[in-house]
């Protein structure tokens, strides 16, 4: 039963990746990577199907269906309310710990059902590592913000100076604090404490990372270094991330979600996911007249 | 590298990645037996509540239930256990509950008005406020010498020597700080949005704060003042050294007005004295009397509850 | 020209509402200065008589071994080491079991939990202390110590110890709480999305982020131990004088304790020696030590406040 429920599911992903199959490519998104090339072949990391979110009785998203690939960054935009923050806080099941939030629908990790009873939810952050609107640092040295992840699963003390090093390398961070990374991380800068954030959520290598608005809380200049350091760590990792910010939707990313506030049935205000697409498409060619609205700046 | 196409390959790493996301029942032992050890700490608290309304209960059982009457009629005796009762005690502490409120709630909340409304980060605000924070924490005995110095002995033109009035000072002075800090809270509280709208309207400051501000603040201070009544009435030590009779006081043909300026005791201390005699008969009225003293405490609990839930906050 | 003008009158609050709420100031006024006040008179009461204690004592009277103040033997090591055995004993108790609940309460309790919690929490700190002396006395020494030790005194420091402890934890359960859920929600989610289970969240980033707090919780909880009086004076045989004694199993008075004892006769030692200047000795003693803590843990408590 479970094998053909299985072999169901794949041969339903294979035909999402045909459909997303299409000619161009997006300019913006410039990747060594061969797959890329050659979007068809793009893995699908999430598959999500009809999902709704509730808060207690406040229905946040309806029915929201979507996939994200692998190695690419899908990039989530809307209008304050949309929801588009609570779907992303979905994909690592966060929204467990609010009390009285719940989801119906599926969303699918490499196949697995995420919100099966048998999957811990901390399974799951293991490898669905986040980053956070305003940086939060622990009040912990540097060192040990970085140290943290890699401690819990259980990470030999010997490798740690190493894993640290990497990943505040990776995160762009290395040459402004190897000399300090026992100092507080509270004495670093807004823009150099989410890149500690970002370095505290790649040391433990996730598969995905997510982002929730991680420039909001920042100056230009620490936005576009956040910027480059998220373009390079997508060869690496898949990148979900949520912006109200346009620009950087178009920048970085491969895939666009565009999210907006509809009222439904009982003339409640809920998110609803309006167009889904390659980010190059969203932003010349939108298919939604809500979209071509909200990105050409009439609304929102 | 192809990547994983065939249905057959995407199934086995469907499987993996199920597997590996599965929960492991042994995976938060650890975490488990930390929630459970904070449950236990956390029911040894409540469990302790629990034994001492029992054992007092226990103890105090021949009393409550032979001649509770009596007991709660009768005045101190020192010469019979079976005679003795908590009237006495339960008038003073009435008596005291009441001078203590007409002294410290109005200084009390007129002065966390102040912090909170006038004073503007002035040298004289933060002296008061840091003075409250640390009178807060002076232990109660203290008070008590604060109350034998000067309320019975360099104010007895008013407070008539060791008298409810005396008393009921020096356990005002000692719940003023409490009554200012839950105060200071609960005008804080209010949000700034009501003063803005009532001053753009054009309403003096007193106005704002009469019609506006207490009203909105009126439940959460009821609620600390009264929780703060409750210690008073358990406090014994201070009494003790303002000169609470420890022995029969006789009132005489006084009336009720009158015995507020003659001696007095409360029921903390007479509890104090029932612990002190020996015998079975006296730790029966320990227990007893403790049951009662922990009635009324009750109930005022459940008054400060009740002003709490009363007047739920709006915003 | 032809414009209406406003006169500077007519822009002012009618008279009478002016004076009111200039009247409702000065009043304010008056009371914060009552509790100056307070700290003015408190300071100078004690400060006169324990100075003339400290100026005409005799140092040989304390040394003697044991505090007898009617005999002018005022041995204040006697009381202070009692005074902190018991506090000491009183944390073993409280600490646990206060910040247990604390941690408990802010990370773990469902809202409805908390909800009987909090009041069920005040309402132990209502508890009067003559009780818990009564309670000392009647259960904790007979009942319960007595299964533990063969040899032990109806009046010992332990069970006043233990009975203050009980006293405490409802405090420091408070405070500690309060610094706990002072902890920003950030935190909590950080080191949940990096796979933390609940409980390690709690220890390795929640009570370290706390520590501050926890810490002037448990300053805050032994300085009022230190201050209660009426649990030691019923469990620990706070008679008028006390032996030198080590043991807490024995009897013996504290700080606390002897004061309430010299009150209780304040007619008879009147003149008698120095004992009444010694019970505003004791009280300066007991209020320096504990302003020192207080003031300490509100610190603390300030800083951490800033910090979040």
């Amino acid at each position: 039963m479970v094998e053909t429920n299985n072999l169901n599911e794949s041969a339903r992903e294979e035909k999402k990746t045909t459909i997303s199959l299409s000619p161009t490519i997006s300019s913006m998104a410039t990747r060594g990577d061969e797959s890329t090339a050659d979007p068809s072949a793009a893995e699908v990391i999430f598959d999500v199907e009809k999902l709704d979110a509730f808060y207690g009785d406040f229905k946040a998203l309806s029915n929201v269906s979507l996939q994200v690939y692998k190695s690419q960054v899908t990039a989530f935009i809307g209008p304050s309310g949309c929801g588009k923050s609570t779907f992303l806080r979905c994909f690592n099941r966060m929204n467990d710990l609010i009390e009285g939030a719940r989801v119906e629908g599926t969303i699918k990790y490499r196949g697995a059902d995420l919100y099966d009873e048998e999957v811990d939810p901390v399974e799951v952050r293991r490898r669905i590592g986040m980053v956070f609107q305003k940086p939060n640092p622990f009040p912990k040295s540097i060192f040990e913000n970085v140290a943290y992840g890699p401690r819990l699963s259980g990470l030999k003390k010997s490798k740690l100076a190493e894993t640290v090093e990497k990943s505040l390398r990776r995160s762009a961070l290395w040459d402004e604090v190897k000399d300090r990374l026992s100092a507080s991380a509270y004495g670093l800068s807004g823009g150099q404490q989410q890149r500690l954030c970002i370095a505290r959520a790649i040391a433990v290598q996730p598969d995905v990372v997510l982002m929730d608005e991680p420039c909001s809380a920042l100056d230009p200049i620490a936005t576009a270094r956040i910027e480059e350091l998220i373009t390079e760590l997508k060869s690496e990792y898949t990148i979900v991330i949520v912006t109200h910010n346009m620009q950087q939707a178009a920048r970085m990313s491969d895939q666009t979600a565009f999210f907006s506030v509809a009222l439904d049935s009982h003339g409640s205000r809920t998110g609803e996911l309006v167009e889904f697409d390659k980010t190059e498409t969203i932003f010349t060619n939108p298919n939604d007249s809500r979209t071509e609205a909200y990105i050409t700046g009439r609304v929102g | 590298m192809r990547l994983a196409s065939s249905p057959a390959d995407i199934a086995i790493q469907t499987a993996k990645t199920r597997q590996s996301l599965q929960r492991r029942p042994q995976a938060d032992l650890p975490g488990t037996l930390f929630k459970w050890l904070l449950i236990s700490f956390t029911g040894f608290a409540i469990a302790f509540l629990g034994v001492l309304v029992v054992v007092m209960v226990n103890d105090g059982w021949s009393v409550l239930s032979g001649r509770l009457s009596g007991f709660l009629s009768n005045g101190f005796s020192q010469r019979s256990a079976q005679d003795a009762g908590v009237w006495q005690g339960i008038v003073g502490s009435v008596q005291i509950g009441i001078a203590t409120a007409l002294f410290a709630i109005p200084v009390g909340i007129a002065t966390a008005i102040y912090l909170v409304e006038y004073a503007t980060g002035g040298w004289f605000a933060r002296a008061v406020e840091l003075n409250v924070r640390n009178l807060a924490g002076v232990p109660s005995i203290v008070y008590g010498l604060l109350g034998l110095t000067v309320f019975v002995k360099t104010l007895d033109g008013f407070t008539q020597g060791k008298t409810v009035i005396a008393g009921g000072l020096t356990l005002a002075a000692m719940v003023l700080p409490i009554i200012v800090i839950t105060s200071v809270e609960a005008l804080k509280a209010v949000p700034q949005g009501i003063r803005e709208a009532a001053y753009g309207v054009g309403a003096t400051k007193w106005e704002v704060l009469s019609r506006q501000i207490l009203p909105a603040a009126v439940s959460t201070i009821l609620t600390g003042t009264v929780l703060s009544l409750a210690r008073a009435l358990g406090e014994a030590a201070p009494l003790i050294l303002v000169g609470a009779a420890t022995g029969f006081i006789s009132f005489g043909d006084s009336n009720f007005l009158e015995t507020f300026t003659g001696p007095f005791t409360a029921l903390p201390v007479l509890i104090f004295n029932f612990a002190r005699q020996p015998g079975e008969d006296w730790s029966a009225n320990a227990a007893a009397a403790s049951v009662v003293i922990l009635i009324l405490v009750l109930m005022i609990n459940g008054a400060a509850l009740y002003f709490r839930n009363r007047f739920e906050k709006k915003w | 020209m032809n414009m209406t003008t406003i006169s500077a009158e007519e822009l002012q609050t009618a008279s009478g509402r002016r004076l009111r709420s200039s009247l409702a100031r000065w009043m304010f006024l008056l009371a914060s200065a009552v509790t100056i006040l307070i700290s003015g008179l408190i300071i100078w009461t004690i400060a006169s008589e324990a100075w003339t204690f400290a100026s005409q004592v005799a140092a040989d009277q304390l040394q003697t071994i044991g505090w007898f103040p009617r005999r002018g033997m005022f041995d204040i090591g006697t009381l202070i080491l009692n005074s902190a055995q018991i506090a000491i004993v009183s944390m073993i108790v409280a600490v646990p079991s206060g910040l247990g609940a604390a941690i408990y309460l802010s990370e773990y309790a469902h809202p409805r939990v908390r909800r009987i919690m909090k009041p069920t929490l005040e309402l132990l700190a209502s508890v009067p202390s003559v009780v818990l002396g009564v309670f000392a006395i009647s259960f904790i020494t007979p009942v319960v110590l007595s299964k533990f030790f063969d040899e032990i005194n109806f009046f010992n420091k332990l069970a006043a110890g233990i009975g203050v402890g009980l006293l405490v934890i409802p405090l420091i359960a408070s405070i500690s709480e309060d610094a706990l859920r002072a902890v920003p929600r950030d935190l909590r989610e950080a080191s949940a999305g990096l796979g933390a289970r609940k409980a390690t969240t709690a220890i390795r980033v929640v009570i370290p982020a706390a520590l501050s707090g926890l810490m002037a919780a448990i300053i805050v909880g032994f300085s009022r131990a230190i201050g209660e009086t009426m649990v030691v004076t019923i469990a620990s045989g706070g008679g008028d004088t006390s032996l030198f004694e080590t043991s807490i199993k024995e009897s013996g008075g504290t700080v606390t304790s002897a004061m309430a004892a010299l009150g209780l006769g304040t007619d008879q030692v009147a003149g008698n020696d120095l004992a009444f200047q010694s019970l505003y000795f004791l009280g300066a003693l007991l209020f320096i030590i504990t302003l020192v803590m207080n003031m300490l843990g509100n610190l603390i408590v300030r800083r951490m406040q800033e910090r979040y």
